[in-house]
């Protein structure tokens, strides 16, 4: 295909996934993570759909227990844009004083995956736009870009539908659902470049500055609000840092940085020697498999 | 030879993209051969590279040697079976270009994750075995993707560590590779001597292969042009969608399939031919003057056509409306592709159902023998004539590969049945000849989109059968679902006027129910009767003669007392004063269904309520 760049291909490629879930699918949404990857995803949806406002909402999973950043820019952009945005929260869970600290693994599977499979089933939605892209771990390595759900919301990596050409089969029977990835082809490094190149907006929290943190097995934790528990002894320190992913406070460790432009991140980006998942605690309750694990039970 | 240190942001931007696929089996060392240009080139992260080195240690590669395949196989099951199901893809750049790797599976019973892996690339990387030569995969592997549309190829003659670096053993293979591409001659084809696991020609020349005087791998795909044919293509544009925000505005969404386009050029509209010219173009969302193909573009025409989802936009172009066609499949079903099925046709924007009237040969995926064949079995290639319910617009694939590829949807599992290009139109003097068949109910089933079955409500007089039939009909008919409603006004007064209400005659009645209900279902159709029916053994015949797979029985067991109450018709009052002799509840008894498929109390449950949990049933196990 003649692009005049690899980014030019992907932003062709993702625009073409969005319109033909809005042209074919009849609930859609998207899932806004408040993240870098979100936040592309919401640009490009912008450009898609122009001079049309997006003609879907956008739906954030609050766990309660996001940066406090994360929520004040959600509430800007939505302002900025005009999308509608439905916050969900597990008033259950809340209600039980689910949290990060006490309930481990528990507490992703209530605040988060079902969470999740309530609001959806809530408004009834079949399709789901989410930010994740094939380049973050080995089973989202193999998922479709139109990746089918039963009524339980279970992904079957074994039986997943053939996916030929830019053809999408995007039928689906009562109480299933499709989730549909328009970035998987980007990397870490692409949605950088394309964040530099756009001038998409995007959380502070991403750039380096001094902020008030515990170090704590490797891994360097933001103390964002009173409710964060100190282990005996841990004492809260200055840090220059910036966050290469972002979701809960206390589940999303940071990293030493002196990025604080864009173009010093996609410098640092290019350099990069960890994956970026290694920030997020998450994966790796229960060994190498355990994203594919969540994913079948509908995660993500 | 590539240099590895991270380039700089401008010269990133300019980078081009190569999509290339990866066939062979594990054996060959697949795998290992990406995972090694990934390792070598320090494309891997530390942890991703620990993370491999632990599974390593704990996995079958032993000796401490690095599993490369481990980066690659990300599903538990593949990782336990040590095989590769589905395909995986890996994104690495270089200083000249950014890739994605689609990692395929080899063995023939994932050929179809093999050709979705191959249907976005525009090179395929296949494995030669040198202690084993060609085998019957490579073959097949090289037909499926030159059935999807891969123009370029590379053989990677790979362990040539296991042949010692022999030249003569490699110049076999590549004479065996010559022959085999003879078939395919307008493909460009290259052959590489490698050792994924020692490196060789991987990354950087081989030391070891001095007689190999040609490019290694990866400097030989960052090279490769994979430029598409002429830019003499006409314009095509399939709408995706209709952007209208406002009476003011009223855009095409679309990607450009071929060609390109200027405000000011005159397009045409298929199927329907009409014209207008183009006034404004969005790039991406952005305005711009012109378009070309690969960009995600809105139009809007001078006119105000009549244009929506599916129609193609088109200029010197070679698409086509018909309904008529030949097509290549790659059957991707469980179940056989058998003549006379219908099924749903995606094309480019395009969802029309059809039939496969003719299946004209199979090709064997080996040999490429065509055979004659009454059906087509899972990963089987075949080509056969296709009569489409609606026009179709489409070129054929070798021209346009958008308007020239699609997928069937079986219309009941939604499942993506077969994959195809399109070879040629046909037309009606194209000595049609209608395959022999039976139209049999399965195939009426197919060509409705609905499974038949008959739904039988059971219950006192005035439990509300009839009014949830009644309401569970419309919802099913709103649906798109083809449906017959039976009950006392159509039944009692026309086929069964010359009944009674003796034992016998009761017998007879239900006997007429059942057997109406199984032609209907025979038709295709979804059946609701709502009858008393209170006799268990009746039923029990009904569900015999209609057959247990497509009876459901929906028992409504709103008590006797509501029923009694509400008395709609005022039966209860005369049963009770003894006017009507043998009446069910009162003077006769209702034995309740021992175990119904669905029980609704509509003294507890609202009517929606009851209406849409027997839709739901219905669609949902449909």
């Amino acid at each position: 295909m003649p692009y005049a760049s690899h980014l030019e291909a992907l932003e062709a490629e993702a625009i073409y996934i969005m319109r033909e879930t809005i042209a074919e699918c009849e609930r859609p949404v998207m899932l806004y993570s408040i993240g870098k990857d979100s936040s592309v995803m919401l640009h490009l949806a912008l450009k898609a759909f122009a001079p049309e406002k997006p003609p879907f909402p956008l739906m954030h999973v609050n766990t309660t227990w996001k940066f406090h950043e994360m929520i004040e820019f959600r509430d800007r952009r939505v302002a900025e844009t005009g999308m509608e945005l439905i916050e969900y929260i597990n008033q259950e869970g809340l209600a039980a004083g689910i949290n990060p600290f006490d309930h481990g693994a528990a507490y992703t599977d209530i605040m988060k995956t079902q969470a999740l499979k309530d609001a959806l089933d809530t408004y009834g939605f079949t399709a789901v736009f989410g930010g994740a892209r094939r380049d973050e771990e080995k089973s989202r390595a193999k998922e479709r870009v139109f990746s089918f759900r039963d009524a339980n919301h279970a992904w079957d990596p074994k039986n997943q539908r053939p996916e030929l050409w830019n053809l999408f089969n995007t039928q689906v029977n009562a109480g299933e659902s499709v989730r549909v990835f328009p970035l998987s082809n980007w990397t870490e490094t692409d949605i950088w470049q394309y964040i530099q190149q756009e001038g998409i907006p995007i959380v502070p929290l991403y750039f380096a500055k001094e902020r008030t943190v515990v170090e704590r097995d490797g891994q360097i934790l933001l103390v964002d609000d009173d409710r964060f528990r100190f282990l005996p002894g841990e004492k809260p320190v200055q840090a220059k840092v910036r966050f290469r992913t972002l979701g809960c406070y206390p589940l999303t460790g940071g990293v030493r940085s002196d990025a604080d432009t864009i173009d010093a991140i996609v410098a640092e980006t290019l350099g990069a020697t960890t994956s970026e998942r290694t920030t997020r605690i998450i994966d790796y309750d229960g060994g190498s498999a355990s994203m594919e694990k969540r994913k079948r039970e509908g995660y993500f | 030879m590539a240099s590895w240190q991270h380039s700089t942001n401008v010269e990133r931007e300019q980078r081009s993209l190569l999509r290339f696929v990866t066939c062979g089996s594990v054996d060959d060392g697949k795998s290992t051969l990406i995972g090694h240009m990934l390792y070598d080139a320090k494309l891997i992260f530390a942890d991703q590279a620990q993370a491999l080195e632990l599974d390593s240690q704990a996995g079958s590669a032993g000796e401490g040697k690095l599993d490369y395949a481990l980066l690659l196989d990300g599903l538990a099951a593949e990782r336990e079976q040590g095989i590769t199901i589905d395909v995986a893809y890996r994104y690495f750049s270089t200083e000249q270009r950014s890739f994605i790797v689609a990692d395929c599976p080899g063995h023939e019973e994932y050929t179809r994750n093999m050709a979705v892996g191959a249907s976005n690339s525009e090179l395929a990387v296949i494995l030669v075995d040198a202690t084993k030569g060609l085998l019957s995969q490579t073959y097949r592997h090289v037909r499926i993707c030159a059935l999807v549309g891969i123009r370029h190829y590379v053989f990677a003659v790979n362990k040539m560590d296991l042949v010692d670096y022999d030249q003569a053993v490699f110049e076999k293979i590549e004479a065996d590779i010559a022959t085999l591409m003879e078939e395919h001659a307008s493909l460009s084809c290259a052959v590489i001597p490698t050792s994924a696991r020692e490196g060789d020609n991987v990354t950087a020349t081989s030391a070891r292969m001095p007689w190999y005087t040609g490019e290694a791998l990866l400097p030989y795909l960052e090279q490769v042009d994979v430029g598409t044919s002429s830019g003499e293509q006409g314009f095509t544009l399939p709408v995706q969608r209709v952007c209208r925000p406002d009476p003011s505005f009223r855009g095409y969404e679309g990607t450009v399939a071929t060609g390109s386009i200027r405000v000011g050029d005159t397009v045409r509209v298929l199927p329907s031919g009409t014209s207008s010219k183009v006034a404004s173009v969005l790039v991406a969302g952005e305005p711009a003057d012109a378009a070309t193909q690969g960009q995600a573009v809105t139009l809007t025409l001078a006119d105000e056509l009549d244009i929506s989802r599916g129609c193609v936009l088109e200029r010197e172009s070679a698409a086509q409306a018909s309904t008529l066609f030949v097509t290549t499949l790659l059957w991707m079903d469980d179940a056989p592709l058998v003549a006379g099925k219908n099924y749903l046709f995606k094309l480019a924007t395009q969802t029309v159902p059809g039939t496969i009237y003719e299946i004209t040969h199979k090709v064997d995926a080996t040999t490429g023998k065509r055979l004659a064949a009454k059906s087509v079995a899972k990963n089987e290639i075949c080509s056969c004539r296709v009569s489409l319910g609606r026009q179709l617009v489409f070129e054929p694939f070798a021209q346009n590969r958008t308007l020239g590829s699609l997928i069937l949807i079986d219309r009941i599992t939604n499942a993506t049945a077969a994959a195809g290009t399109i070879t040629h139109k046909l037309s009606r003097s194209d000595n049609l000849t209608y395959h022999q068949m039976d139209v049999t109910r399965q195939l009426r089933e197919e060509a409705l989109g609905q499974r038949a079955r008959t739904l039988w409500f059971t219950g006192l007089s005035g439990s509300g059968k009839s009014t949830l039939a009644n309401a569970v009909e419309q919802r099913l008919h709103a649906q798109g679902v083809h449906t017959m409603l039976l009950d006392g006004d159509n039944v009692r007064l026309g086929l069964n006027r010359n009944l009674g209400f003796t034992e016998a005659d009761r017998i007879e009645n239900i006997r007429r129910i059942a057997e109406v209900a199984k032609l209907m279902n025979d038709a295709g159709l979804v059946v609701l009767t709502s009858f008393i029916s209170p006799f268990a053994s009746d039923r029990r015949r009904a569900a015999e003669i209609i057959g247990q797979d497509s009876f459901v029985e929906v028992y409504v067991s709103t008590p006797l007392e509501v029923c009694e109450q509400r008395d709609v018709k005022g039966l209860y009052a005369k049963a009770r004063a003894c006017e009507i002799p043998n009446f069910t509840g009162i003077s006769s008894p209702y034995e309740p269904p021992e175990r119904p498929d669905i029980v609704i109390d509509t003294s507890t449950e609202s009517l929606e309520d009851a209406a849409e949990r027997i839709v739901g049933m219905v669609l949902g196990d449909a």
